[in-house]
């Protein structure tokens, strides 16, 4: 019984504080988002706020005047997601397999390389890439030395998306796409809705596959390194060659991985936040707010923040996320998955 | 260790092993070129962290120092042009933008930064490996729902955190102030499960001798347990170290008030300037001086980042 007493008072410190900054702020977020309370009055006060229902809900989510703003955050958010999760979890393992062959010399080389950008803070990492991506920077440079016709983009302040840029390749904009596309769903034109991410957006995009994809591949590589050798000799002696080796034996093994790489992924690129913060500006803000940012603005920024207002959109965000991981849990499978 | 690689088949034809050969050069290639991405805007971030702001703008390319140094302004106080100080790939290197950000409040926020990443980092090694040694070792009522809803901690998104903190905070009366920082990240879910994991993997025998000699709990935790768990808590103190000196979104929120609190991070947002107008020396050689504290700590203690990387996403 000693034991008793020695383990709550063991455990006590860390669930306090658990509790009160990790689990009580999330209720307190559920409650403020069913009030009006802008942040400013003070709560003391016993008009500080009232209970007004689904109203913020109302105004952002269903059918309110900010729909348009919430919808187009999701669907910067979607694009974001659906870009980097599928690119770096490719690329992560491509390289972990490269790096993997016996035959590579300077493994521990290319483990660091890869790894360094994720020591660093995302803060620095904007600001190497704002520099980078600038208009007379090296990235404009270098690609008008490769393509000595390539006119000089601006990166970080073009709002044009993707797939309307391709689209327009084949003469189809705006105006000649047809009526179907000025159909409004949740607050947006269907032509809004398949605009792709924007340059400036796909900007960020790059960033975050650079920042992640080396933290991945050393995931991958200790995922590939405790495959023992016996199994792939087997495989030989059976007459697989080294492709249907990879499809048959590695990928199936490396299931449990994939799993945590993505669902590390999406936790991570639902929320992407840092970099917009540092590489959006006021041009782009239609085309770049993610809904984690979008949080925020709302608290904080423009003629009239509200926390309320800000609390219900996190709370959305909760449940986006939330169901985005069991939607992956389905199609990956993570019942096997490695913590 | 063994190494999952795709031995070469005895029995091969030529055609197969041409294929091979090809294959073989076109991931090398990748290989290289991946790495050169990854390397390159680094070599470009330092050497540019010694120019100009107008040869940061026009000149990025050049990556090799003279053995010389420039100023920026000239006698009369003008802006030395561009050409003046690179031609090619060479530049002469100036520390203007290093004096521009030591003269600004750089030197306060790095210190800022040192405390804050260092006392959440020891307040986290006490708190979570007291409640790690709880949860794998001490029976008591309600150690597997703790369990459980450390795991669903783990699920929470940090920007869903952002409002309510902050006005929690507020209430409190600890926005703005170091402690409000320190209290909020005081204690977090992956160290915790982090040091149960490790526990859970020592042996139970010494504790039980230890035990039999009449020593308390508190006695052998703090005597004997804790002394034996130094990788699990290098590992904690490194991830811990770097989740706070890298730290913008807590820092923006419990901290955003002050400037004389910020730290490294949220530093540089502000060093950046407003609008499109980017002071590039200043930002770049603040990426910089912010970058080098942890470039040194990863490549003293690399195997403890790649060791514990299974983790490094999860943490909040």
């Amino acid at each position: 019984m000693q034991d008793t007493l020695a383990g709550l008072s063991f455990v006590l410190p860390a669930v306090v504080v658990l509790f009160t900054f990790l689990i009580l702020p999330l209720l307190v977020a559920f409650y403020f988002s069913f009030t009006d309370w802008s942040g400013t009055r003070p709560l003391d006060q016993p008009d500080a706020y009232e209970m007004v229902g689904f109203e913020n809900y109302q105004r952002w989510i269903i059918d309110g005047r900010r729909v348009d703003d919430f919808y187009r955050s999701v669907r910067n958010t979607l694009y974001y997601v659906a870009g980097v999760v599928p690119i770096q979890t490719a690329l992560a393992l491509v390289l972990a397999v490269i790096v993997n062959q016996r035959w590579l010399k300077g493994k521990a080389f290319f483990r660091t390389a890869f790894y360094f950008p994720s020591i660093t803070s995302s803060i620095v990492v904007s600001f190497i890439f704002l520099f980078l991506f600038s208009g007379g920077g090296p990235i404009n440079l270098l690609l008008k030395a490769v393509f000595p016709s390539f006119e000089p983009v601006s990166w970080t302040t073009n709002n044009d998306g993707l797939v309307h840029l391709l689209l327009n390749v084949f003469g189809v904009n705006g105006r000649t796409v047809g009526p179907w596309a000025e159909t409004e769903i949740l607050g947006l034109e269907i032509w809004e809705w398949i605009s792709g991410p924007s340059v400036a957006m796909f900007t960020i995009m790059c960033l975050a596959i650079w920042t992640t994809t080396g933290t991945l591949m050393v995931i991958y590589l200790s995922a590939l390194q405790n495959i023992p050798s016996s199994v792939y000799e087997a495989a030989e002696v059976d007459g697989a060659t080294g492709l249907q080796a990879f499809r048959h034996i590695t990928l199936p093994l490396l299931r449990p991985t994939t799993f945590f790489v993505v669902t590390l992924g999406l936790i991570g690129t639902f929320q992407v936040f840092d970099q917009i913060y540092v590489l959006q500006n006021d041009q782009t803000a239609r085309t770049t707010t993610s809904v984690a940012y979008l949080v925020y603005a709302t608290a904080f920024e423009g003629t009239s923040p509200s926390l309320a207002e800000a609390s219900a959109i996190a709370i959305v965000l909760f449940i986006i996320i939330f169901v985005a991981t069991l939607i992956q849990r389905r199609f990956v499978g993570g019942d096997q998955a490695e913590t | 260790m063994t190494t999952a690689t795709l031995a070469p088949q005895r029995t091969e034809s030529g055609t197969i092993r041409t294929l091979r050969t090809i294959l073989t050069v076109v991931a090398l290639a990748f290989l290289v070129l991946f790495a050169a991405v990854q390397i390159v805007p680094f070599v470009l971030t330092v050497a540019n962290s010694f120019k100009c702001d107008a040869a940061v703008e026009n000149r990025p390319l050049a990556f090799i120092p003279r053995l010389a140094t420039v100023t920026c302004r000239d006698a009369e106080g003008e802006f030395i042009s561009p050409d003046e100080q690179v031609d090619g790939v060479l530049f002469t290197p100036s520390i203007d933008g290093y004096r521009g950000i030591l003269n600004d409040q750089l030197p306060r926020w790095a210190l800022n930064t040192a405390g804050l990443s260092l006392v959440v980092t020891l307040v986290r090694l006490v708190l979570d490996s007291m409640a790690g040694y709880a949860l794998a070792r001490l029976s008591f009522p309600g150690n597997r729902l703790v369990f459980f809803v450390i795991l669903g901690v783990l699920m929470i998104p940090g920007v869903v955190l952002l409002i309510p903190r902050f006005l929690m905070l507020k209430e409190m009366g600890l926005l703005n102030t170091y402690q409000g920082y320190i209290i909020t990240l005081a204690a977090d879910a992956f160290g915790i499960l982090l040091m149960k994991q490790f526990f859970e993997s020592i042996p139970k025998e010494i504790e039980e001798a230890a035990q039999v000699d009449g020593a308390n709990r508190f006695t052998i935790f703090f005597r004997i347990v804790l002394p034996m768990a130094t990788p699990a808590l290098t590992a904690l103190t490194i991830f811990s170290f770097q989740g706070n000196w890298n730290n913008f979104m807590d820092a923006l929120i419990i901290l955003g008030g002050n400037t004389d609190m910020y730290n490294l991070p949220l530093g540089l947002t502000v060093l950046r300037g407003a609008g499109q107008d980017i002071q590039y020396d200043l930002v770049l050689a603040g990426s910089v001086v912010t970058t080098i504290p942890m470039a040194i700590i990863f490549f003293f203690f690399q195997r403890y980042f790649v060791e514990g990387i299974s983790y490094s996403g999860l943490k909040g």
